[in-house]
């Protein structure tokens, strides 16, 4: 029998203390993993507060008619570095921090295949995302007109020509997000050739825990994703500064054109976001369940369905454009054939759950709340799926409500679940529960405000980047509650961002594994050693802790 | 508040419509809405059984499984790692849903797309602008902007087809009660078609990001009785009103840069940059919806557009008073 040998609950080893230069150079030069990982997720928590503060200006501008908060240029900006950043400066890094914190320490390995790439990624994403909002100052260019970006996330052609946006803010917005795209490419290369080659003895690919299969698939899809979006920055930047015409439609180009090439990327890209979750709900909802992820190999065949069925819906953005009916059936049907793969996941948590020991502490309670709002937001999907109801609804606060649902409802609560879960590993300390429940139930009633009510002001005709209405349209009522819900889900993050801070100095010492779980990287100190794992571990099954903790009843009898 | 009243009041006695200013989906009043609310009733019934259902399930989950105070720490539930039977059971039932889902819009989709809409009375070219609409009619000779007037629907008759087009960036034709939205892109021709049902001025946005000012690029169909239409074209079709009293005032016109961008059919203003001015005071709003046809509004419009709608593309001449004035009652007899 192949020796069990990580003792749990080992003395901490206090840290020797540094100079205020010296551990700056130590986190400037670093290529370990978790340090990586953490300036990703940290970068991506700034980030959020950033993105959110402009969310929150948005909704007080269209907390009444008429409303005189910011003007139109103002507000066509805010929402476009809104929509820019939560997507490519938010919701990228926090798939590469959690990935890269958390694949070594599952897999058994001491660090990342490519370590120095990986400081790569993270460095040039950062860049990346400084060069975006430094067009606040230089998106002017020489001529002074503009600031940031004002061409929407998604920046349709041929707005974004030379004609239709001056200045050098659109050129910002390419470079940025190609730059730092080139970072989100590194990390999954990282992820695939760690996950092949790194894992430690006896971790067959079925052994594997399922958040790295989640983040193994994330990444392939990140592979194949990004690089037709780098191909349509660089064109936008050859028609921009080359006079290429790919998308001028006044020289000929083509207005369709981008909007293929970007939803080639831009669908797979909300399956890469919400990838994370999937993978952090898969721990979480075992733990404290206390059973065993329910169908694991279901999961992991329905998460590659996932990513293959979401190579092939691109065009359920464009139902409008007015492609034939034939076209329009088949991405409405491919679109409704994604929700068989997502149902067998909701299912399979909630069979896991089933018959299972609850035990409602926050990050459970987050995952909870991800249940019943991706739930919302897959039905509303099923909705905009199909087309001829989709010709009402695209581009309404309907398609707003729809995709916040995946994206806080989701995505959000599933990242405060795993940050929960796992910032005693981090930092070696708990969250305040107190804080947690807080926070908790001040995001479920913020965002619920705010983003049920908007699902029907787009049944009344609210078209989405408005930046003024008039009181006689029926929308009154409806954005000022949500108005209200924004300020609340922004108490909510406060008391998070508090907890995390209080925490870090006075939080309860958690121990090496506060939940009682059963993947790897609780078999280490919190926080590990830079190396990880003093002896590289040798798993005999998916749940080496519940071996070890179980000698008796151990898993690898019925695997 | 009291500008919204005092809009209101005004509004209410000039066209003598009735107004559909909240355009709610679920009210439509013409064919293609109407079949597209059907789908969506449709749609709310099966998403709905279906969150009720799995919902319930998640929740009985969350309740009934949850840890109460008496139980032992330490005591692990039974083990169970999944079941073949369920897992081909919630992928089967599933797929069968989707696949009467996919069967069914597929029907209407191909069956709205491809249908043979009811025969044309009237064929109208929509071309987006930054942020107004350009309405032309050619069996009517007829050039406008920003309010469509269309024939009401008789018997499934007398449905307008729409031609849509694009000066610069993508736009949006989107009135919800009529139909559901159809972009207008430059190098490309898109068509829809309605048929109001009633009497009435239709409300719309403008439903794609098209800068600056997209939140004012309003809509409005009027849909009136096919004689009231006619009767609206054939006076739409004749040039524009020659007051001779007002020479000094066209004159004036005619000597500022006006002339540059819009067109008043009969005199040498040929511009096509703006909306066409020929019958402006036929036109219940300025601006593409911003502001009502009124003395007031209309000297306002005329002195800085970028007042009531920063970002437009109609730069303030800044005119002397004089100036404004004759301009103002020049337009004013466009009639």
């Amino acid at each position: 029998m192949a020796s069990i040998d990580y003792p749990l609950d080992r003395p901490r080893q206090e840290e020797e203390a540094h100079s205020f230069s010296e551990s700056l150079y130590s986190w400037v030069a670093t290529v370990d993993h978790k340090r990586l990982g953490l300036m990703y997720v940290v970068s991506a928590l700034i980030f959020l507060v950033i993105a959110g503060i402009m969310a929150l200006v948005i909704r007080m501008q269209l907390m009444f008619p008429d409303g005189h908060v910011v003007g139109p240029d103002t507000f066509d900006r805010l929402f476009t570095m809104h929509g820019t950043t939560m997507v490519f400066l938010v919701g990228m890094p926090m798939v590469a921090g959690f990935s890269n914190y958390l694949v070594p320490l599952m897999i058994g390995a001491r660090d990342m295949a490519f370590p120095r790439l990986n400081a790569f990624g993270f460095w040039i994403f950062l860049f990346g995302g400084l060069l975006l909002y430094f067009s606040y100052i230089g998106g002017g260019g020489l001529g002074g007109a503009g600031s940031a970006p004002d061409v929407g996330w998604f920046a349709y052609a041929p707005l974004t020509s030379k004609a239709f946006s001056r200045g050098a803010a659109t050129d910002y917005w390419a470079l940025g997000i190609l730059v730092s795209g080139a970072g989100s490419i590194a990390s999954a290369i990282n992820v695939i050739a760690t996950t092949i080659s790194l894992r430690c003895p006896g971790m067959t690919l079925s052994k594997m825990p399922m958040f790295v299969w989640v983040m193994l698939v994330d990444s392939w899809l990140i592979l194949i994703a990004l690089p037709p979006l780098s191909a349509a920055q660089i064109m936008l930047l050859m028609d921009r500064q080359l006079g290429a015409n790919f998308f001028d439609t006044r020289a000929g180009g083509s207005a369709v054109l981008w909007q293929h090439l970007f939803w080639i990327f831009g669908h797979p890209e909300v399956y890469i976001l919400i990838f994370p979750a999937f993978a952090i709900l898969s721990e979480v909802i075992p733990i404290f369940s206390r059973k065993p992820l329910f169908g694991k190999p279901a999961m992991v065949g329905a998460v590659v369905a996932i990513g293959f069925i979401s190579l092939g819906v691109w065009a359920h953005h464009m139902f409008a454009i007015g492609m034939t009916a034939w076209s329009n059936t088949f991405f409405a049907a491919a679109s409704m054939l994604v929700g068989v793969p997502t149902g067998i996941k909701i299912f399979n948590w909630t069979a896991t759950m089933y018959g299972g020991r609850i035990r409602y502490s926050v990050p459970m309670m987050f995952c909870c709340g991800f249940l019943l709002h991706f739930l919302v937001a897959g039905l509303t999907g099923i909705m905009l799926a199909v087309a001829p109801f989709d010709w009402q609804l695209h581009d309404s606060y309907f398609v707003v409500a729809h995709f916040h649902f995946t994206l806080i409802g989701g995505l959000v609560f599933a990242l405060m679940a795993g940050m929960y879960y796992w910032f005693p590993k981090v930092s070696g300390r708990l969250l305040s529960e107190k804080l947690g429940k807080w926070s908790f139930w001040l995001l479920v009633v913020g965002f619920n405000m705010t983003f049920i009510p908007l699902h029907f002001v787009g049944f009344l005709g609210m078209p989405r980047r408005i930046y003024t209405y008039t009181a006689d349209r029926g929308w009154n009522t409806i954005n000022f509650v949500a108005s209200i819900g924004a300020l609340i889900q922004a108490v909510a993050i406060a008391c998070f961002a508090w907890n995390v801070l209080y925490s870090l100095k006075k939080g309860e010492h958690a121990g090496d594994d506060p939940w009682d779980a059963w993947t790897l990287e609780w078999a280490t100190t919190s926080p590990p050693p830079e190396y990880n794992f003093e002896k590289l571990p040798v798993v005999r099954s998916g749940r080496p802790l519940w071996d070890l903790k179980h000698p008796h009843d151990p898993d690898w009898k019925y695997e | 508040m009291l500008r919204h009243a005092l809009l209101a009041l005004l509004q209410s006695d000039v066209p003598g419509l009735p107004e559909h200013r909240v355009a709610n989906m679920f009210n439509p009043l013409a064919s293609p809405g109407a079949s597209e609310k059907e789908i969506a009733l449709l749609t709310f019934a099966v998403t709905g059984a279906i969150f009720v259902v799995v919902a319930g399930l998640i929740v009985f989950a969350m309740w009934r499984f949850r840890r109460k105070p008496g139980d032992d720490e330490r005591q692990e539930p039974p083990q169970v790692y999944g079941s073949n039977q369920i897992e081909v059971a919630w992928t089967v039932i599933p797929i069968l849903i989707v696949f009467v889902l996919i069967g069914v819009s597929a029907r209407v989709i191909v069956g709205v797309e491809n249908a043979s809409p009811p025969p044309a009375t009237v064929k109208l070219t929509l071309v987006g602008h930054q942020w107004w609409w350009e309405v032309d009619y050619p069996e009517f000779k007829v050039h406008t902007a920003n309010e469509i007037h269309v024939p009401v629907a008789h018997n499934g008759s007398h449905a307008t087809y729409l031609t849509l087009e694009s000066a610069d960036v993508i736009h949006s034709f989107w009135a919800p009660q009529l139909a559901g939205k159809v972009d207008l892109i430059p190098n490309r021709q898109n068509f829809t078609w309605i048929d109001p049902s009633e009497p009435g001025v239709y409300f719309g946005n403008c439903a794609e990001y098209c800068g600056t000012q997209h939140a004012n690029m309003l809509l409005r169909v009027i849909a009136q009785e096919p004689a009231d239409f006619n009767r609206w074209a054939a006076a739409e079709a004749k040039p524009a009103v020659d007051d001779p009293e007002m020479a000094a005032a066209k004159a004036m016109y005619q000597s500022l840069s006006c002339v540059n961008c819009h067109t008043i059919r009969g005199t040498s203003s040929r511009g096509t940059f703006g909306p066409d001015l020929t019958h402006l005071m036929s036109r219940e709003t300025i601006g593409a919806g911003v502001l009502t046809n009124t003395h007031e509004h209309l000297r306002a419009w005329v002195d800085d557009p970028q007042e009531s709608k920063p970002g437009s593309l109609m730069p303030s001449m800044k005119l002397t008073d004089r100036e404004l004035n004759q301009v103002v009652a020049y337009l004013e007899t466009l009639k």
